[in-house]
């Protein structure tokens, strides 16, 4: 059985009855017993899949309704909630919270009748690029396991290109699916801000950050996008999708549209020859299907990495704040400790890149200091956002590398955070201005994958999906190795 | 000069649910910790739904404050570790970019003077922390979070008090006000809430904190006022600070911990989009808010010449003018106020007997139709009235069963004061050297008849007896 199929292949196979449900998720579990130990995509699984699989299977042979989804495996990023299972975050503070209800992502994903395989791997509550601040250790990276899979949806992206499952849900705060997808070579997509309900995902930065799918194929990506976006009672911050059908009209093309080849992100020092190269030659592909390329300069591009991380920073330090050893952490005595000394014992759980940002989160709101970092930050921001906005008066998409480089070797680049921070360069615009963008599968350099990233304007996803769909079939990648 | 500011925190009880979940807004019904949520508890992944009927009733009571409201408001964070935070950090409001609370710049009028309303915000209530245990060893601390997100709204005032007296008229207008617009319970333990700040002329503002009864809020402000003035005859500066009020030993002490140096790190809370209130909202809002106790006042005294400190009575208190509201008709409005503000409110004095009580706005119509067609008399109507309070039987049956109705036959009261004549003989003769002794002989007739004989008629027929 090929476990290396899109979704929609597998809803095809399944209802021709090639294989069972139950066949798949099986050979899937298998798949996940024999090479997780190396990957560690995981860090839980669901223990009822089988069982799960055997049910719809007995809906399908019943003629019983049965849900778009018909069995196929997706993984959760363990930042998800489901009832009863754990929900990590990859940290000890929460090695063993049991949510007592489950994400709405989820709640539609098991409406439509999809088997979770389990929770994945990322950077402790999420912070991250390389998963290499996960306290459970790091995912290894599928094309090869001495380098970084991406973060923080690093577990995602590496069960998705190891074939552990289908499809995952990642989280985006700043590049957290998309980066991964780049360096997987899957697709990555963050939507519009609101489009997807947060409910039921711990909060990282919670005024920027999405869920979104990572998929094989683009199709694939608007196959689940169509299940979880809309509006949801649970979170006030969501927006009505319209019932929008994202893969009608797909295959539509781009011929006439125009795209802006943002300068900031294709010009700085940090790219590596390798992903320019593979960036003009976007541009050629992206002329060749008949769209015109044009630079397009936004100034307020280089202050959006120290923007990004102040405004991100002090939201989890509020976010973060609940983690206060009373409800969460370690199991003490009940008498001898004092209010504060339970916090900072509590404290002592989170790993170093959590500390940092908590650290930076209570400095750089504070007062007397706020106006010189914080709410310029926020300037920022609302400047950025104007600048993107006129820049989609004229263009139909802007594009860039996804990141700046490739996967790089473990280790590498963990002692120093400002070079990390950097790899987000390219993604934290769409996490600003709250618009949507898509990492695509490139082209597999030296055995190492590199994504290209397409935005839109907001509420836009039908276009760039269009837009991704079209580069994704000017490409041919091989199949991971492993 | 004393200059005296509040913040008031008033729960808004009458709502359903919580501020941003769906567990009961009123908690105090509950085992500890059994009206909770994920959401109200902060749950990692859980998300806070804002209740759109706290907004409307905070803009409520913002209006009735005569405040602007703003087309929009926001929400914000205010950070801070305490084991009653669920999050360690409070949803609440702050005007920092212009305003974006629930409402700004209002006044009451108190007595002669106006009391501006600086600001009205709606933020979630805290859980209760419960200290249990005497000795030092076995010292234990209790959280309940039944109360953890209840819709709060806070008001502050300009330093515009002169004295504490002001302070509780202003106060009883406040929670009468709140209590007539129908959100809130003020008479509930620990619905209302308020602190103080004082200073006096060549001080610095203290605020006290931590004060559990108005009753409470008049004393510490007492209290800091001497303080602060026996510091200023001694040329002892007043530095600015918290000061805590202690209960047991009714004074207030300085805040170990400095409040000014808290940082409470704002930020817009952005789990929840700016709320819009938009015009027709708020013409809605007006349209329905129940008649302001002053206007309700004017229109008692305009309209049925009732004296204004009896309208006054009345139209402060939701339950007195309601029984008055639909027991009065054009011809007995004035009647029926005098009853209530003379007798009723003597029987029913607290909430909780307001609560138990049987009487309806019929029974009062009834009683005054009574008393004016003489069938009894008004010291009868006192006696009756007791009865319906606790039984609600209807007036007929009371006066029944109870033997209430007046003595009015003369010829009845006549042979009663030839019999008190016989036993009063010293009074008797009083009476004719000094008349104004003869109310002693009608209190006898009175007592003779438990207070059926008709008083006019008895005086009448003992004045004329006494001149044969």
């Amino acid at each position: 059985m090929n476990l290396n199929t899109s979704i929609l292949k597998y809803i095809e196979d399944v209802k021709s009855g090639s294989f069972t449900v139950e066949e798949f998720i099986a050979a899937t579990l298998q798949r996940i017993n024999d090479i997780d130990g190396d990957i560690h995509a995981y860090l839980s699984l669901n223990d009822s899949a089988i069982n799960d699989a055997k049910l719809i299977d007995q809906k399908i042979s019943s003629g019983e309704k049965i849900g778009q989804c018909y069995g196929f495996p997706i993984s959760i990023k363990d930042n998800i909630c489901i009832t009863g299972t754990k929900t990590t975050c990859a940290s000890k503070i929460l090695e063993n919270f049991v949510a007592p209800y489950t994400a709405t992502v989820v709640n539609r994903l098991h409406a439509e009748d999809a088997v979770i395989t389990g929770k994945t791997n990322l950077d402790e509550f999420a912070m991250g690029l390389t998963t290499e601040f996960s306290a459970f250790g790091p995912t290894k990276n599928p094309w090869n396991i001495d380098y970084v899979p991406g973060g923080s949806s690093g577990g995602s992206a590496a069960s998705v290109a190891a074939n552990e499952c289908l499809a995952s849900l990642g989280s985006d705060t700043g590049g957290s699916v998309r980066n991964p997808a780049s360096f997987c070579s899957v697709v990555g997509l963050k939507p519009t801000y609101g489009l997807i309900s947060r409910y039921g995902l711990i909060s990282y930065a919670n005024s920027i950050e999405q869920i979104g799918p990572m998929t094989k194929t683009v199709k694939d990506s608007a196959f689940l996008l169509n299940i979880i976006a809309g509006q949801d009672a649970n979170d006030d911050t969501t927006i009505d999708s319209n019932n929008q059908n994202y893969l009608e009209n797909i295959e539509d093309g781009i011929e006439g549209k125009k795209i802006g080849i943002i300068k900031e992100m294709t010009t700085s020092d940090g790219l590596s020859s390798e992903v320019s190269t593979a960036t003009k030659d976007t541009i050629h592909d992206f002329e060749s299907l008949g769209a015109s390329c044009e630079e397009i300069s936004l100034p307020t591009i280089p202050y959006t990495i120290a923007a990004y991380y102040t405004i991100t920073s002090t939201e989890a330090g509020s976010n973060l704040a609940r983690y206060d050893n009373i409800r969460y952490g370690y199991e003490l005595e009940s008498e001898g400790y004092e209010y504060n000394s339970y916090i900072s014992k509590s404290r002592t759980k989170f790993g170093p890149e959590v500390t940092r940002r908590i650290i930076l989160g209570g400095f750089v709101p504070s007062a007397g200091h706020a106006g010189k970092y914080f709410l310029k930050s926020l300037k920022v921001k609302s400047k950025l956002i104007s600048e993107v906005n006129n820049a989609f008066k004229k263009f139909d998409y802007m594009i860039s590398p996804t990141a700046p480089v490739q996967p790089f070797k473990f280790g590498e680049k963990i002692d120093d955070p400002v070079t990390l921070m950097l790899l987000d360069y390219n993604t934290v615009t769409a996490n600003l201005t709250g618009k949507p963008a898509i990492s695509v599968p490139y082209r597999v350099v030296n055995g190492l994958p590199i994504g290209m990233q397409i935005m839109a304007n907001s509420l836009k996803e039908k276009s760039l999906l269009q837009a991704a769909y079209a580069l994704e079939s000017k490409t041919t990648l091989p199949e991971v190795p492993l | 000069m004393t200059k005296i500011g509040l913040e008031i925190h008033c729960q808004l009880t009458k709502l359903k649910s919580k501020l941003f979940c769906s567990c009961k807004a009123n908690y105090r019904e509950f085992e500890p910790n059994h009206n909770i949520c994920p959401v109200c508890m902060g749950l990692p992944g859980s998300l806070p739904r804002l209740n759109q009927k706290a907004v409307e009733s905070a803009t409520s009571i913002a209006m009735a404050l005569s405040c602007e409201t703003p087309e929009k408001i926001a929400f914000f964070r205010k950070n801070y570790f305490y084991p009653d935070l669920p999050k360690n950090f409070q949803i609440t409001q702050l005007n920092v970019y212009g305003d974006m609370s629930i409402g700004g710049e209002g006044y009451v009028n108190v007595e002669d003077k106006k009391i501006k309303i600086r600001r009205i915000q709606l933020e979630e209530d805290p859980g209760r922390i419960i200290y249990e245990g005497a000795s030092e060893r076995t010292k234990i601390t209790l959280i309940d979070y039944n109360r953890a997100g209840t819709p709060l709204v806070e008001i502050v005032t300009d330093p515009d008090f002169e004295s504490p007296r002001q302070v509780r008229v202003f106060l009883n207008i406040l929670s009468d006000l709140l209590e007539n617009l129908g959100v809130a319970e003020p008479g509930l333990e620990g619905a209302m809430r308020a602190d103080g700040n004082v200073s006096i002329e060549g001080g610095k503002k203290v605020e006290i904190k931590n004060i559990g009864s108005f009753h409470d809020l008049e004393k510490a402000l007492h209290f800091e006022i001497t303080r602060q003035q026996s510091l200023f005859e001694r040329d002892i500066e007043i530095v600015q600070e918290t000061r805590h009020w202690d209960d047991k030993r009714k004074i207030t002490v300085s805040s170990r911990s400095k409040e000014e140096d808290q940082d409470y790190r704002y930020f817009l809370e952005n789990d929840i989009p700016w709320v819009k209130i938009d015009q027709g909202t708020r013409d809605t809002l007006k349209e329905n808010m129940p008649e302001s106790i002053s206007s309700k006042k004017d229109r008692y005294v305009e309209k049925f010449d009732i004296a204004p400190q009896v309208a006054e009575i009345i139209a402060s208190d939701r339950y007195y003018s309601k029984l008055f509201e639909n027991a009065y008709s054009e011809y007995n409005a004035k009647d029926i106020a005098n009853l209530i503000t003379t007798d009723v409110i003597g029987f029913i004095d607290t909430k909780e007997k307001q609560q138990n009580s049987k009487i309806t706005s019929q029974h009062l119509s009834d009683l005054i139709d009574a008393i004016n067609s003489k069938t009894i008399t008004r010291n009868s109507a006192k006696v009756a009235l007791q009865e319906i309070i606790k039984s609600g039987k209807n007036t007929k049956d009371v006066l029944q069963e109870m033997d209430l109705g007046q003595v009015s036959d003369s010829s009845e009261i006549d042979i009663i004061i030839s019999q008190i004549f016989e036993e009063e003989k010293q009074a008797v003769i009083d009476a004719k050297e000094r008349p104004e002794t003869v109310n002693f002989l009608v209190g006898k007739v009175m007592q003779k008849t438990k207070g059926k004989a008709d008083p006019v008629k008895t005086l009448e027929i003992i004045k004329s007896k006494l001149n044969q």
